[in-house]
């Protein structure tokens, strides 16, 4: 386990330095000089002259050659300071930490959603293939499938928040403020989740252990809910964890929707403001992000699997 | 004879596709008394396996069209999926081919046998709480309790050091002692019927003996019957007290094993004996039967052997064929069995080693 943990660890540590130096560089190659655009802003629209942007420059270290920026920029990220936004006064670090709770807690909740669709509807539409309750989840996963997210979004505002009252259209906070958007994000994902559980149920259902479990004399339920479902979520987790880890990038469209706060929002205002020490932080925290969810997978995935072990090679 | 355990009479089973109507297993019969051990012999597509799963009622995707499956007096062909449960727990028990695929992968061997011992003792109560393996959510006392019962039942099918072994994995155990697990699950169901489906054609030649010395001692031990379904008449005639020959969904020839063995009636019998190695010199050619098995799609008219006979006559390719007694509790299903008898010295003695 220790060993499997390691050798993760130092394989992150080359993503993450691959990572840092293209977020990094990626600032060079876009167009529009920020020194230019954050002075006009901060002189409400009027163009700056040519020795305030020259000050501005040398006043943010941009003037020095660009591999000192960039060990300047990472010596102070692991001091745990990502810079300073261009336009507000908050440091990236507490920006990016203030957005990471509502959009962890939405991910969370539509995944919980998501799972809670797919898992039944997936077995369901497997153990009755051909049947009227297989046609049925089949087409309502392609309905979930085909649905945009804000439409959904908006139309279950209108129904749940505007026509029947029983719920607030948009805000962040309260328990209640999340069941929209997650079931927003979680309607999407069931889809994914239960045709693809469908299909590594049905592949399970053939293997010759599943012809054992009967002979024992199991009862369906047992053979289905034990012996096929364990074998048939392996292959699944993966993509739940990959799911999971675009859904901490953030759901934008459902943030600015459901007006909620969020790490996608985020990242669209400061790419929109060309504020790039946080769309910088922000890539960078992402990628780790994913790569913490990825690591995860991979022991959820020896967990389940006992087959695939820490070390590597099958014992 | 006394009460058989087993009667299965003019069993068809039929696998629809979408190329058509598959007749696997077409108009079998035969008995199965207690303690006896009964061989099946047969090319691969004879029908054999199908047999034995419509034994278990595992024949799904097949369906039973026609016939019935009596065991201990139980009509096992209209029985309510309890009753069939009720069976498989405490009567019936089958032990597949290939023991790689044949065990989850995901759960313990002990886990795998503990749950054939907890059918047994109460096939009705399986709740998902007790089965499932969930933590805090599942309920494992009765599992602990068990695991004495599973290391003598895992000693019983000689599976060494059975104490250090419970928590081990299918995939760390060796395909020989993979099998040995599945004995151990059949077993502890306290079957008086084991049907064994080729369970030692996947295995290599020292383990596929030491798996057939446990079956014919199990059966010693605990007076079970068995059914070994082989393609290996040497298998049949190390452990079985009868056999019965299929082809083409179809038996053949049925009798004592040292009938068969010694004086085939069947043309077909005939031919699979003189393709045994055994009988064959050094560097003289292998004996094999020239044609292939007929696709069974529509079914067959006529004897399904009569593409590849070598005494075909004209009636050999329409209508039932007769099922012939020659001799004690001994019977072959062929139309021309006077003609193979007068010629089988003629025809036959050039083509083999002689010796059988």
């Amino acid at each position: 386990m220790w060993k499997f943990v390691l050798q993760r660890s130092v394989s992150a540590v080359f993503v993450l330095f691959g990572v840092s130096v293209l977020t990094f560089l990626l600032v060079f190659f876009t167009p529009g000089d920020p020194a230019e655009t954050i002075l006009r802003q901060q002189m409400g629209g009027q163009t700056p002259s040519a020795e305030a942007i020259e000050q501005f420059r040398a006043n943010q270290g941009l003037n020095d050659p660009i591999p000192v920026q960039y060990v300047d920029w990472v010596l102070s990220i692991l001091q745990g300071d990502l810079g300073q936004s261009y336009h507000s006064d908050s440091s990236v670090t507490q920006l990016i930490v203030d957005n990471l709770w509502p959009t962890f807690e939405l991910a969370l909740a539509g995944m919980a959603v998501a799972l809670l669709i797919a898992v039944p509807t997936g077995v369901i539409s497997a153990v009755h293939k051909g049947g009227r309750l297989d046609y049925g989840s089949q087409l309502a996963a392609l309905l979930g499938l085909s649905m945009p997210n804000f439409w959904l979004g908006y139309l279950l505002m209108l129904i749940f928040a505007i026509n029947l009252s029983v719920l607030p259209t948009s805000g962040y906070g309260t328990i209640d403020q999340l069941v929209l958007p997650a079931i927003t994000l979680g309607t999407g994902m069931a889809a994914i989740i239960t045709r693809l559980l469908r299909s590594s149920m049905l592949e399970v259902l053939d293997e010759e252990y599943i012809r054992t479990a009967r002979s024992k004399g199991l009862r369906e339920r047992i053979v289905v809910y034990k012996h096929t479902l364990r074998n048939a979520l392996i292959p699944v987790i993966t993509i739940i964890g990959l799911q999971f880890g675009y859904l901490l990038n953030g759901a934008v469209i459902i943030e600015i929707v459901f007006q909620r706060p969020g790490l996608g929002r985020l990242l669209i205002d400061s790419i929109f403001a060309r504020d790039y020490p946080i769309v910088q932080g922000l890539v960078l925290v992402i990628a780790v992000l994913f790569v913490v969810t990825n690591f995860l997978v991979d022991v959820a995935y020896r967990y389940v699997d006992p087959r695939i072990s820490f070390e590597g090679a099958p014992k | 004879m006394t009460e058989p355990l087993l009667s299965v009479e003019n069993l068809h089973t039929h696998f629809e596709t979408y190329d058509g109507t598959v007749h696997a297993v077409n108009g079998v019969s035969f008995e199965i008394g207690p303690g006896e051990i009964v061989g099946i012999v047969g090319e691969s597509g004879s029908g054999k396996s199908v047999t034995a799963l419509s034994t278990m009622r595992l024949e799904d995707p097949g369906r039973i069209v026609e016939g019935s499956i009596r065991f201990r007096g139980t009509e096992l062909t209209t029985a309510t999926d309890r009753d069939i449960r009720q069976l498989r727990g405490g009567g019936l028990s089958m032990v597949f081919q290939d023991p790689m695929t044949t065990l989850n992968p995901v759960f313990t061997v002990s886990e795998q046998i503990v749950e054939s011992l907890k059918v047994h003792d109460n096939p009705e109560a399986q709740t998902l709480r007790e089965y499932l393996r969930i933590p805090f959510f599942h309920d494992r006392t009765d599992w602990r309790k068990k695991r004495e019962r599973v290391v003598e039942l895992m000693e019983e099918v000689g599976i060494p050091n059975p104490a250090e072994r419970l928590d081990a994995y299918p995939h760390e155990f060796s395909g020989g002692m993979r099998q040995r697990a599945m004995l151990a699950i059949a077993l502890a169901s306290e079957p008086d019927l084991l049907i064994a489906d080729e369970p030692t054609t996947a295995l290599d030649v020292t383990i596929q003996a030491q798996i057939l010395k446990i079956i014919a001692r199990l059966r010693e031990e605990r007076g079970m019957s068995v059914v070994m379904i082989t393609h290996d008449l040497g298998v049949v005639a190390d452990i079985c007290d009868r056999v019965i020959v299929m082809y083409g969904g179809e038996i053949m020839e049925h009798g004592p094993v040292e009938q068969i063995i010694r004086n085939p009636q069947h043309p077909y019998t005939q031919a699979l004996l003189e393709c045994m190695p055994q009988g064959t010199q050094r560097k003289e050619k292998l004996e094999t039967i020239d044609g292939q098995v007929p696709a069974q799609l529509g079914g067959i008219t006529g004897c399904p052997f009569a593409s590849r006979c070598d005494y075909t006559h004209d009636i050999c390719w329409s209508g039932d064929m007769p099922t012939v007694d020659c001799g004690e509790n001994h019977q072959a299903k062929c139309c021309e069995l006077q003609r193979v008898n007068d010629g089988e010295n003629a025809t036959h003695s050039s083509n083999t080693g002689g010796t059988l």
